[in-house]
C-alpha cells in the first residue's frame, strides 16, 4: 500500500483546486508578467489532471520566489539559486511527484548558475521555469545576468559592460531535452508549452519572459511577439541540435533588438531521463525510495551483516 | 605496559603502504592482538612520502603509541630527484631518514638496500649507536625482481618482518589469498616465504618479538569512516550526495559503494551547496538523507544549512576537519572547524553536533544524530578528523549487532494527517506554534501524502508555511524551535548511557584532562601513565558540543582543582566553548594546543600535563610547535 495517496489519483482536477482556499494578497505589482506564470501553471497542471498534493513546487529567492504562496500544492520556497539541487533530490526520492522548479533569470542564470548547468546536463524529470524579466525587480532594479549591454542601473550606473546570458543557447549546451521561450503576454501559448514540459520525461527548460512594469520599463510588454512555429519565416527542425542552436542565436539577439521570438526551440524525445539512466546502471531501486519507510514488510538491511571484510 | 609492538611501515606514497599495512594489521588482530593504526601521508597521488604504524598488544589500545619500535623503510620508488639536493630534499632517503627520531631505543630497523644509501643520512651509524638499534639492511627489491616484479618488495618486507618478529605467516598467506590469485598470489606467497627464510637464517641482535594475545570476543577491524557509514546505514540513511573533498571523501565512497546494493541512492554533484540542498530535498520528500564534507567544502553547505534549521528539515551532515584556514594542509588532522561548525549560517545557531572519541563512538553518535535530527527536524552533525576518519582499530563486532531503526521521526501517516490541525485555507499546520509535544516539535507531512499540503520556506513563517513579518508570529516561532534544543539537552541527559566518556583509573583526582572528539583515546593513555606515576588525574571525553552537556563538564570541572584542556588548534576553540556554555571555571583552565599537522601522541600529553599542572610556573597555555616527536 502506497504512503502516498495524492500520487497518481487520476482523477478530474479543476484549475480553482491550484488556488489557495485563503489567497494572500500577491506582493506582485499590477501588471507584473509573474501573474501569468502562475495563471498558466494552474491551467497546465488542471489540463493534465495533476492533483495539487502529487505536485511539488520549488521556489528560489525574488519576486519569482513567491509563485508558492499563490499556487496551491506542496511547495519548498529555498534560497537564493538553489532550487534546483532541492527539486532533483526530492524527485530522486519521490520519483512519483510532479516536480516543478521556478525562480527568476538572476536566481537560475546568476547565482544558480551552476546548479542549472548540472541539472540540464543530468536531464533530470522536471520542469524549470524561469521568470525573465531582464532585471532584479525585489531588490529594486539591478541589472540582472539578462539585462541588455549597456543597461544602466544603480549598480552600473554608466552601463552595463557585460552582454546578456544566453539562456537558451546554455540549457542546450548544458544538455536541457526540451526548451522553449514564452511570454506572460501570450497565457495559451504559455499553457500549452508548460503542458509539453510537465509531460516532457526530462529536464524541460522554459524562459518565460515575464514583463516588470516597475523596475524595467524599457522591456515594454514583450509585445508584439512571434510564435517560431506559427510563422514561415522561421523554418527550422526542433529535433535538430545544430537547427535548434541556430535559431536560439538569432532568438537571443532578436530579443534585444526588439523582436519577441517565442515557441519551442529543442525538444529531444529518445533521451532517458535521469532517473531512466541512474536505474539502469543500477544505482537507482525500481520503486521510490520514498515508499521504502511506509512498506512495513521492507527488510531494512543491516551492517552487521557487511562486517565480513572486516575480520 | 603491556607487551606491543608499534610497526610502521614507511615508502612512497603510491608505493601501496596501506594495504600492505592494513594486511599486516588485520593480520596481527586474527592472531588475538587488539590493534590501531596511525596513518600519515602526503596530499599527492604519487611522490611524497608516507608512512602507516601499526600499534598492536594484549590489552586493548586506544591511541597511537609514542613513536615505535619496528622499522619497514621501503624506499621510495617514486622520488624524483634522488640526486640532488631539490626544494623538498633528497627524496629517496626519506622513508628511513625521516622516520627515525621516532624510533625508540633498542628499536629494530629493516630498510631497503636497494633503494636507500645509508651513507646519504648524516650521522647515521653514530645514531645507531646511541639508540642501540638493530639495523638489519635488506636487498628487497632485488628479492622481489628476482622471483616477480620490483613492486612486490612490500611483500619481500612483511616476510622479512615475520621472521624478525618470529611470527608465523598463516593469517598474512591468507589475507593474500583473499585479496589476490592466480599467478600473482603465488608470487607474492613465494617472495614472501623467501624473504621470511633469508632473514630467518641471520642472527638476531633483538629482542623484540610479536605478542601473544587472545580476544574475548570476535573483533573486527574498522575506521572512524567505516563506523559513520555504518551508524547511517542501521538508520535507514538511503540517500547521500556529495563532492569529493579528502578526508571526508571517505565516508562519501563507503557509502556510495553500499546504497546501490541495498536499493539507496548516491549522487556525486556539482558543488557543496548543491550537495547539502540535495540532501534537505530528499528529506522533505520523506527519505533519511545525509551529505558531507571537510571544512571548504562544509564552508558551502553554511546556506542550505540555516534553510534545514529554518524550514525545520532533518539532515545530517558530517564534517571532516583537516588543517585550515583555506586548503591548509589537506591530509592533516586539526580540531579547528569547531566553532565553524557550530556556528555557521546566518541566524541564531540550532542543530546538534557530536564530536565522537573513537571508532565504537562513531557509530553510535551518527546513530543518534539521525535520531534526533528527524525526532527534532533539524540537522544534526557529526564532527570527526582524518585521524578519526582513517584509523583502523579492533572494536568488538557484537557493538554492530543491533536492529535498524529506519523511522522517519516526527512524521505524520495519511490517517493521522486527516485528523491533524488544518487552516481555514484547507494546508496543514506544518509549522504548529505551540505543539501538542512540548518539545518544540511540530510533526510533519510529506510531499503526496493525502491532506498534508504546507509551504515550507526559508523565511519566517505563519503555522502553515505562509511568509510572515508579524511580531507575534516571529517571536512564537524563534522561541519554539530554540526551544527544541532544551528538550534534546534534556533527553540526553535522561538516558541511562552518556555520550561523554569519563576515564578515571584512581579515585578522588584532583586534575582533569577535558577533550573533545578523536583526541579521547590518546587522553586516555595518558591518564593512565600519569596514573601510575602517581599523579591523581582523571579525563573526560567530551561528544556532546550542541546541545552542550552542562551539567556533566560542571560536575567534572567542579571535582577538579585545575583541568588542562587538549585540542587540535590554536586558538582554543573548545576552551573557548567551554567557557562560554558554562560562564565559569576560567581560572581553573589550562590549554594544550597542537596544531602541526599531527595529532597528539599519549606522550607528549604527559609531557604537557607535567609542564603546567605539575610545573613550577603553571602556564596557562602551552604548544606543542614543533611538537616532540613529530
Amino acid at each position: 500500500m502506497s504512503g502516498f495517496n495524492a500520487i497518481g489519483s487520476d482523477r478530474e482536477v479543476e484549475r480553482e483546486e491550484f488556488t489557495p482556499g485563503i489567497e494572500p494578497q500577491a506582493t506582485w505589482c499590477p501588471g507584473c508578467g509573474d501573474f501569468g506564470v502562475l495563471k498558466a501553471l494552474k491551467g497546465a497542471m488542471a489540463e493534465l489532471g495533476r492533483d495539487p498534493e502529487e505536485v511539488l513546487l520549488v521556489t528560489g529567492i525574488g519576486c519569482s520566489g513567491k509563485l508558492n504562496s499563490y499556487f496551491e500544492s506542496y511547495g519548498f520556497h529555498t534560497i537564493h539559486g538553489r532550487s534546483l539541487p532541492v527539486a532533483r533530490a526530492a524527485k530522486l526520492a519521490n520519483p512519483d511527484l510532479e516536480v516543478v522548479a521556478a525562480g527568476g533569470d538572476g536566481d537560475g542564470y546568476g547565482i544558480g548558475g551552476n546548479h542549472f548547468m548540472h541539472t540540464a546536463r543530468e536531464n533530470h524529470d522536471m520542469t524549470y521555469i524561469v521568470f525573465n524579466n531582464e532585471i532584479f525587480g525585489l531588490t529594486k532594479g539591478q541589472t540582472s545576468p539578462t539585462s541588455p549591454k549597456g543597461h544602466e542601473s544603480k549598480t552600473q550606473p554608466h552601463g552595463s559592460a557585460k552582454s546578456p546570458i544566453r539562456p537558451l543557447s546554455l540549457a542546450l549546451t548544458s544538455g536541457a531535452s526540451y526548451v522553449a521561450r514564452t511570454a506572460a503576454v501570450n497565457p495559451n501559448q504559455a499553457q500549452e508549452i508548460l503542458v509539453e514540459a510537465i509531460e516532457h520525461d526530462g529536464f524541460a527548460h522554459i524562459d518565460f519572459l515575464t514583463q516588470c512594469p516597475t523596475w524595467n520599463k524599457d522591456a515594454k510588454q514583450y509585445v508584439p511577439y512571434i510564435d517560431v512555429q506559427q510563422n514561415d519565416d522561421y523554418d527550422f527542425d526542433i529535433a535538430d541540435r545544430g537547427e535548434a542552436a541556430e535559431m536560439m542565436q538569432r532568438t537571443e539577439r532578436s530579443l534585444y533588438e526588439g523582436e519577441v521570438l517565442t515557441g519551442r526551440f529543442y525538444h529531444e524525445t529518445d533521451r532517458p531521463s535521469y532517473g531512466e539512466e541512474k536505474r539502469e546502471v543500477g544505482e537507482m531501486p525500481e520503486e521510490p525510495l520514498a515508499e521504502q519507510y511506509h512498506d512495513d514488510d521492507y527488510e531494512w538491511e543491516r551492517s552487521y551483516d557487511l562486517l565480513d571484510t572486516h575480520k | 605496559m603491556s607487551e606491543e609492538l608499534v610497526w610502521r611501515i614507511a615508502g612512497g606514497s603510491g608505493d601501496g603502504i596501506d594495504s600492505t599495512s592494513q594486511n599486516f594489521a588485520k593480520a596481527l588482530m586474527r592472531s588475538g592482538l587488539h590493534v590501531f593504526t596511525h596513518r600519515h601521508y602526503p596530499s599527492r597521488i604519487r611522490g611524497g612520502h608516507t608512512y602507516v604504524e601499526v600499534r598492536a598488544s594484549t590489552e586493548p589500545v586506544r591511541s597511537r603509541g609514542d613513536g615505535h619500535n619496528f622499522l619497514l623503510a621501503l624506499g621510495d620508488s617514486f622520488a624524483r630527484n634522488p640526486q640532488e639536493e631539490a626544494y623538498y630534499g633528497t627524496e629517496e632517503i626519506k622513508p628511513l631518514a625521516e622516520n627515525l627520531d621516532d624510533l625508540r631505543e633498542g628499536g629494530v630497523i629493516v630498510y631497503d638496500e636497494g633503494l636507500i644509501d645509508v651513507e646519504e643520512i648524516p650521522d647515521f651509524d653514530e645514531r645507531v649507536e646511541e639508540n642501540d638499534w638493530h639495523v638489519y639492511p635488506l636487498d628487497l627489491r632485488e628479492m622481489a625482481r628476482d622471483m616477480g616484479r620490483e613492486v612486490m618488495r612490500n611483500t619481500a618486507g612483511v616476510g622479512a618482518t615475520g621472521a624478525l618478529l618470529e611470527y608465523d605467516l598463516g593469517h598474512i598467506e591468507d589475507l593474500m589469498a583473499d585479496a589476490m590469485s592466480g599467478e600473482v598470489l603465488e608470487t607474492n606467497l613465494e617472495i614472501l616465504e623467501a624473504a621470511y627464510q633469508q632473514v630467518d637464517d641471520l642472527e638476531f641482535t633483538h629482542d623484540l618479538r610479536a605478542p601473544e594475545g587472545s580476544h574475548e570476543g570476535e573483533q573486527v577491524l574498522v575506521s572512524g569512516s567505516n563506523a559513520i557509514a555504518y551508524g547511517a546505514l542501521d538508520e535507514g540513511c538511503r540517500f547521500i550526495a556529495g563532492y569529493p573533498m579528502t578526508p571526508w571523501t571517505e565516508v562519501f565512497t563507503l557509502m556510495s559503494q553500499h546504497l546501490p546494493e541495498i536499493g539507496g541512492i548516491s549522487e556525486q554533484v556539482e558543488d557543496e551547496i548543491a550537495a547539502a540542498a540535495l540532501a534537505i530535498g530528499a528529506s522533505h520528500a520523506g527519505v533519511k538523507a545525509m551529505s558531507g564534507s571537510s571544512g571548504g567544502g562544509f564552508a558551502l553547505m553554511s546556506e542550505p544549512l540555516g534553510l534545514a534549521e529554518m524550514t525545520e528539515t532533518p539532515v545530517v551532515l558530517v564534517e571532516a576537519m583537516r588543517a585550515g584556514p583555506s586548503t591548509g594542509m589537506p591530509t592533516k588532522p586539526e580540531q579547528g572547524d569547531l566553532e565553524h561548525v557550530l556556528y555557521t549560517s546566518q541566524g541564531d545557531s540550532n542543530r546538534v553536533v557530536f564530536a565522537p572519541g573513537n571508532a565504537a563512538e562513531a557509530y553510535e553518535q551518527t546513530r543518534t544524530a539521525f535520531e534526533l535530527a528527524y525526532d527534532y527536524q533539524l540537522p544534526a552533525i557529526v564532527l570527526y578528523d582524518q585521524k578519526l576518519s582513517g584509523e583502523l582499530r579492533t572494536v568488538d563486532e557484537s557493538v554492530f549487532d543491533r536492529e535498524p531503526t529506519p523511522d522517519l521521526g516526527s512524521t505524520l501517516s495519511e490517517a493521522e494527517i486527516a485528523e491533524a490541525a488544518h487552516h481555514a485555507s484547507g494546508k496543514f499546520r506544518r509549522f504548529k506554534r505551540d505543539p501538542d509535544d512540548d518539545g518544540g516539535v511540530s510533526p510533519r507531512s510529506i510531499p503526496g501524502q493525502q491532506g498534508g499540503r504546507f509551504l515550507a520556506t526559508g523565511n519566517e513563517h505563519t503555522p502553515e508555511g505562509h511568509i510572515s513579518e508579524d511580531t507575534d508570529n516571529r517571536v512564537a516561532q524563534l522561541e519554539r524551535r530554540l526551544r527544541k534544543m532544551d528538550a534534546i539537552r534534556d533527553e540526553l541527559d535522561g538516558r541511562e548511557s552518556t555520550h561523554q566518556t569519563l576515564h578515571e583509573p584512581v579515585e578522588g583526582a584532583d586534575y582533569g584532562i577535558l577533550t573533545f572528539g578523536s583526541q579521547q583515546g590518546t587522553v586516555e593513555e595518558a591518564v593512565d601513565r600519569l596514573a601510575a606515576d602517581g599523579h591523581a588525574v582523571k579525563s573526560l571525553g567530551v561528544s556532546a558540543l550542541m546541545p552542550f552537556p552542562e551539567a556533566e563538564v560542571t560536575a567534572f570541572l567542579e571535582s577538579v582543582d585545575e583541568a588542562l584542556v587538549v585540542e587540535m588548534n590554536g586558538s582554543a576553540q573548545f576552551r573557548g566553548l567551554i567557557q562560554k556554555e558554562l560562564g565559569r571555571f576560567g581560572p581553573k583552565l589550562h590549554s594544550l594546543l597542537k596544531y602541526n599537522g599531527n595529532p597528539f601522541e599519549p606522550g607528549e600529553v604527559v609531557e604537557g600535563f607535567e609542564t603546567i599542572i605539575d610545573g613550577d610556573e603553571p602556564a596557562p597555555t602551552t604548544r606543542f610547535v614543533p611538537a616532540a616527536g613529530d
